[in-house]
């Protein structure tokens, strides 16, 4: 019994040293962008914090149950009423509260700050890629540079990337475990996830959250590129790979899995992404869609008025 | 069993008073099931997709019709009550009578409306916030018919035997049941109707 | 519908099913039939409305389902073993891990907790049954006929496969176009129902059925936590009631709920779950913590230690319990303050669960401890509670969270607290309460063994999860290459997996070896226990007390026995008044079975009339004037003296 718990507080302690070694392999802990390292720091912080609680309670409990076992005290000890004492329970009420308080000071400042463009790269216009999630695959748009890729997506180092989340069925979480922490993707709405590369490299990227039978497969590459090579990749794409059609898209969201794709032009014009005046559903009636042209944040998409009507892609109509 | 003379019939024996307790915190319950619907309401009440909002389907005088129905059969519940208190059968059996019909009126309004809403095209399965609105008022509407089911029930055991711990217990539960549902019926009038033709 | 979409087909251990269902229907018809026990089994189980028959069959449902998760659990770990295993396929995969969550949750983990309050808490408070006695027996059965309803789709119609959250659009028609998560539907709504009833019976019997002298502070903690508890089911469960309707209207009737057009949210369905998930979570460890505290304040031989801040620490942790819901869902992108505000509340939580902790240990401080089995399940849960509590901290982090979320991380932590609490809970409870129900004590020596193989097993199996889950391996993953390196952690999981459970088998078996060998128990209070339940003798006749106790202080009994102060009143025995048993809850349950089935399949004519069938059971017993029937002082002082000798 005693030794068991002893080797159980020495396993954790080695996995706290384990841990916080800082060539870590473990993904979450060797970050390779901001966020990841802000999380990957707040994550050590809560385990030093965590251990200190584990080894108060473990040594105590080790303590009692030495010292106040039935075979080491006489047969005619009494244990004595005790009610409780108020210092003690005041005390190990106090101390909860302020570890709590330090740990919320933590979480809501890093919060913030992993729900932001990170530090020291606000500056920068963010490179905004649409990456929107379909019966198993992963669509990754960029507006700006007009051009659309299916299950890898590359990056420039040292730019802040605005991925904007969406999907084409069941909730999923787009997730770089590298590069910082997850965020769903949904279908009525848009949601953003910062994430800046620091160090070249293929990183993997994965659906997180359950969507179904190929759920499994739903990985991709991120590729951080130079922005040298990244402009060189951008442009070979845009002479090279064919035009994205409104049927090939089409054809694209029906099919289960179709490995890596590169496109010279989005689905964005014909399918436009729920963001704006599309959010929420309002897309369907007629009136509505007309105004949506004047929408600031489709600013630089350069697409058809007259493809709005989300009924044009397949998974959207509804069988009812 | 104990039995405490002291305390009105519905109340005297202990299983009875139990009783009692237990269905104030059923009622607690169904609070927090009202409370779910209304909020799944707020939620999608302006998610009205291709179909109608609320202004374009809500007829008034209807509405009006329902609570001033339901309303007054709360009123002549709480007067059965009052006459059972005094055990005075036949009035007790005429008051619940009144509040059962005005019950059944209310329901045939309501049903009336739900099949104008279909004929208007607005049925549960155009928008989000019909469904939700269908749920809420149907929920309610579902209440309302079990609660004429158990009502006329209660009204053939009174007859049959009176005043007894029984039947005394059952009308006081069942009057506490249709007040409840008489609250809810103000909070649909105030935040779906009223809400919804502003 | 054709016949081969309503059987599930082509699948060998599928068929496998089949059979052995056949069979073990058939030999227990035949059995009864043999044995003729068909009256025996009508009269004295199927019709009860005693507490502790009914608490006993929820017991065994529970063990039933343990089985049934754990055949799940054993699957899954069994095809994550090894890197590309072709064991399962994606869609099975789904199915299993789907069924695996409902199942041990709500027809396992539930039933076990409800099973342990109804043999329990009369007892302890010293009340002849609960309040609702029919009541409670509908309760049970609405639970049984939901959780048979659950476990047939098995064979007929295909399992659910869009996980117990059962996330909209993916739980759609469109997206789980079988039958699988009707089946979820209705099956949770039916013994939904029946907890939902559990709730005010409970509250009911504790409020207003306690023995004269026994103040709401005199209660042993377990009947304070099983108070508790059925407030929050009280106030959580019409949320899942609601959220329920909504997702069988949804794939039953075309409304728009959680749809992707017209309309509909998805993420409202992840927010009415979880409204009711997470209160759930507490519903299943508080009375967990509650035989935690029994058992260690018995074997410590000592009084709970703070048992005020024990009964304010659990108050204040089922009101929080209900404001942390959406920690569930950081990722949804609704901003960083609701995020935050969701940290600090579920963060909170963990001050009232240290406080219990604490508590817990200075029990044990000038005590004098014994080692007897509930009480090494009481020595095991809190070292790994305490770890998978602050597991669950790191996970509140909404920042860190982005990390875990969806990973074996959260697998790891939920499974960390979960197994400890609630099983350990419910086992270390069976072990204590065991001689109660059926005369005799589990062997020892078999219940050890089984202890040391559940702790080692359950440790290996969980520990690396958490590595792999920050290693970036996601939950729900039916396969991975060997590329990701995540091949090495999985086989340890899956051995400890395999020795966790050898060591249920092992518990199982004691079941057995213990009826065959144990000596029966004499006077009633095998562990030298505190609290009234161990006042009476073993098995518990039918009334539970001849006379009605009179409790001066906490753990009455134990100062009785400790002060030579009797317990009871003198005097003559009284006739005592007692509830009739009932078929009408069995025949409810079965009615409702088949409303719940008709409406899977979308059979509504059926339907329709199964439903009249559950008015016409309300009326029946609305018109009914049960006056139930009366045991004779006579009888009492023969049962006495039979159970008691001549002491009393």
């Amino acid at each position: 019994m005693k030794k068991k718990r002893l080797l159980l507080s020495l396993i954790f302690i080695s996995i706290v040293m384990l841990l916080s070694g800082c060539d870590s392999k473990l993904a979450v802990l060797n970050p390779k962008g901001p966020v990841a390292k802000t999380q990957a720091n707040t994550i050590i912080f809560s385990i030093l914090m965590m251990a200190f609680v584990l080894i108060v309670v473990y040594i105590l409990y080790i303590i009692m149950l030495t010292k106040y076992r039935a075979s080491k005290t006489s047969d005619d000890y009494e244990p004595p009423h005790i009610e409780g004492n108020k210092w003690l329970e005041l005390t190990w009420t106090a101390i909860p509260v302020i570890i709590v308080a330090i740990l919320s000071v933590v979480t809501v400042q890093t919060t913030y700050a992993v729900e932001k463009v990170p530090a020291g790269y606000e500056d920068q216009k963010p490179l905004v890629i649409y990456a929107s999630s379909s019966d198993w695959k992963w669509h990754f748009s960029y507006p700006e540079e007009g051009i659309e890729t299916v299950n890898y997506v590359n990056i420039p180092t040292n730019r802040p990337v605005e991925f904007r989340l969406y999907s084409y069925g069941p909730i999923t979480s787009f997730w770089v475990p590298q590069l910082g922490g997850q965020k769903y993707a949904m279908t009525d709405m848009i949601t953003k996830l910062n994430l800046v590369a620091e160090h070249e490299g293929s990183y993997l990227g994965k659906n997180a959250n359950f969507s179904g039978k190929g759920f499994a497969k739903m990985e991709f590459e991120v590729q951080a590129q130079s922005p040298g090579d990244y402009t060189k990749w951008v442009n070979d794409v845009k002479q090279t790979a064919p035009k994205l059609t409104e049927q090939e898209f089409n054809t694209l969201l029906k099919t289960d899995f179709v490995g890596r794709k590169s496109y010279s032009s989005t689905h964005l014009g014909f399918a436009p992404p729920p963001e704006g005046d599309m959010a929420g559903h309002q897309h369907g009636g007629d009136s509505k869609t007309e105004k949506d042209s004047g929408s600031e944040n489709m600013d630089h998409m350069n697409h058809d008025m007259s493809g709005m009507d989300m009924s044009g892609s397949s998974s959207m109509e509804h069988g009812h | 069993m104990k039995i405490n003379d002291t305390l009105p019939l519905e109340y005297r024996t202990e299983e009875n008073s139990n009783k009692i307790l237990g269905f104030w915190l059923f009622l607690g319950a169904e609070i927090a099931l009202f409370s779910t619907l209304f909020a799944v309401y707020f939620t999608l009440w302006n998610r009205t997709g291709n179909g109608p909002t609320g202004k374009d389907i809500f007829e008034v005088s209807g509405v009006i019709w329902e609570t001033l129905l339901l309303l007054t059969s709360s009123f002549t519940c709480g007067l059965g009550i009052h006459a059972m208190r005094l055990n005075l059968k036949k009035p007790m059996m005429i008051f619940f009578g009144i509040t059962l019909l005005m019950g059944l009126g209310f329901l045939g309004i309501e049903i009336t409306e739900f099949v104008n809403y279909v004929h208007e095209g607005a049925t549960m399965q155009t928008s989000a916030f019909l469904s939700s609105l269908f749920i809420l008022l149907g929920t309610h509407g579902l209440h309302v018919t079990m609660g004429i089911l158990w009502g006329s029930s209660i009204l053939i055991q009174v007859n049959r035997e009176g005043f007894t711990d029984a039947t005394a217990n059952k009308s006081f539960i069942f009057s506490l049941y249709w007040h409840f549902l008489d609250v809810v019926w103000i909070f649909i009038f105030s935040f779906v109707y009223l809400k919804g033709l502003m | 519908m054709k016949w081969d979409e309503f059987f599930v087909t082509g699948e060998p251990m599928i068929y496998g099913a089949d059979i052995s269902i056949v069979l073990v229907s058939l030999a227990i018809i035949i059995g009864l039939t043999y044995f003729k026990k068909w009256g025996y089994l009508w009269r004295e189980w199927l019709t009860t409305v005693d507490h502790k028959r009914i608490g006993v069959m929820y017991i065994i449902s529970a063990l039933l389902m343990l089985f049934r998760g754990g055949v799940d659990a054993l699957l899954m770990r069994t095809q994550l073993a090894t890197p590309d295993s072709k064991f399962l396929d994606a869609q099975h995969y789904n199915e299993i891990f789907t069924t695996h969550g409902v199942v041990m949750i709500l027809f396992m983990a539930m039933p076990f907790i409800i099973g342990m309050m109804n043999v329990v808490v009369p007892l302890q408070i010293g009340a002849r049954d609960v309040a609702f006695p029919r009541l409670n027996a509908v309760s049970f059965w609405l639970f049984f006929s939901g959780a048979m309803l659950f476990n047939l789709s098995f064979v007929i119609g295909g399992s659910p496969d869009a996980g117990w959250s059962a996330y909209f659009p993916l739980a759609s028609n469109e997206f789980s176009p079988t039958v699988g998560m009707n089946y979820y539907s209705l099956a949770l709504q039916i013994s939904g129902i029946g907890t939902l009833l559990t709730g005010v019976n409970f509250i009911v019997t504790i409020l207003k059925m306690r023995a004269p002298g026994m103040k709401l502070m005199r209660m042993p903690m377990f009947t304070w936590s099983v108070l508790i508890t059925n407030v929050i089911i009280l106030f959580a469960f019409p949320v899942l009631t609601v959220a329920l309707a909504l997702m069988m209207f949804d794939r039953l009737f075309g409304t728009q709920f959680f749809t992707m057009a017209n309309g509909g949210m998805d993420m409202l369905w992840a927010n009415l779950f979880w409204v009711w998930g997470h209160p759930e979570v507490y519903i299943v460890v508080l009375p967990a913590f509650g035989i935690f505290s029994d058992v260690i304040s018995t074997f410590s031989k000592r009084n709970l230690y703070g048992y005020k801040s024990m009964v304010v620490s659990m108050v204040a942790i089922s009101f929080l319990s209900f404001l942390v819901w959406a920690h569930h869902f950081y990722t949804m992108g609704t901003g960083a303050m609701v995020n935050s505000f969701f940290s600090i509340t579920t963060m909170a939580i963990a001050v009232p669960t240290g406080v219990k902790i604490f508590n817990w240990l200075f029990t044990l401080r000038k005590g004098k401890i014994s080692f007897t089995s509930p009480m090494l399940y009481a020595m095991a849960f809190i070292p790994i509670f305490t770890f998978g509590g602050v597991t669950g901290v790191m996970l509140a982090m909404a920042s860190a969270d982005y990390q875990y979320h969806n990973t074996m991380f959260l697998v790891a932590h939920f499974h960390y607290v979960l197994i400890p609490g609630t099983v350990f809970g419910v086992v270390a409870g069976m072990h204590y309460w065991f001689p109660k129900m059926f005369g005799f004590r589990l062997n020892e020596r078999l219940a050890k063994w089984a202890f040391w193989l559940i702790v080692v097993g359950f440790n290996t199996a969980f520990m690396p999860l958490f590595f792999l889950g920050l290693d970036g391996m996601t939950r729900r993953t039916y396969t991975y290459s060997a590329a990701t390196g995540y091949g090495p952690l999985n086989m340890v999981a899956t051995i400890g997996a395999f020795v966790c459970a050898i060591g249920f088998v092992v518990l199982c078996y004691n079941f057995y070896y213990s009826f065959r060998h144990s000596p029966r128990d004499e006077n009633g209070d095998p562990w030298d226990a505190r609290t009234l339940e161990w006042s009476t003798p073993s098995p518990v006749p039918a009334y539970n007390f001849a006379k009605m106790p009179i409790v001066n202080s906490q753990d009455a009994f134990w100062y009785s026995k400790k002060q030579k102060v009797p317990l009871y009143e003198d005097g003559p025995y009284e006739e005592i008044h007692m509830p009739s048993n009932s078929g009408q809850p069995v025949i409810l349950g079965i009615i409702m079975f088949f409303l719940g089935f008709f409406l899977v399949f979308s059979w509504f004519i059926p339907a329709i009339i199964a439903g009249i069938g559950v008015v016409i059971m309300l009326a029946v017993r609305s018109f009914e004037r049960d006056h139930g029937y009366h045991i004779s002082a006579k009888e009492i002082a023969a049962t006495e003296q039979k159970l008691r000798g001549d002491t009393v």
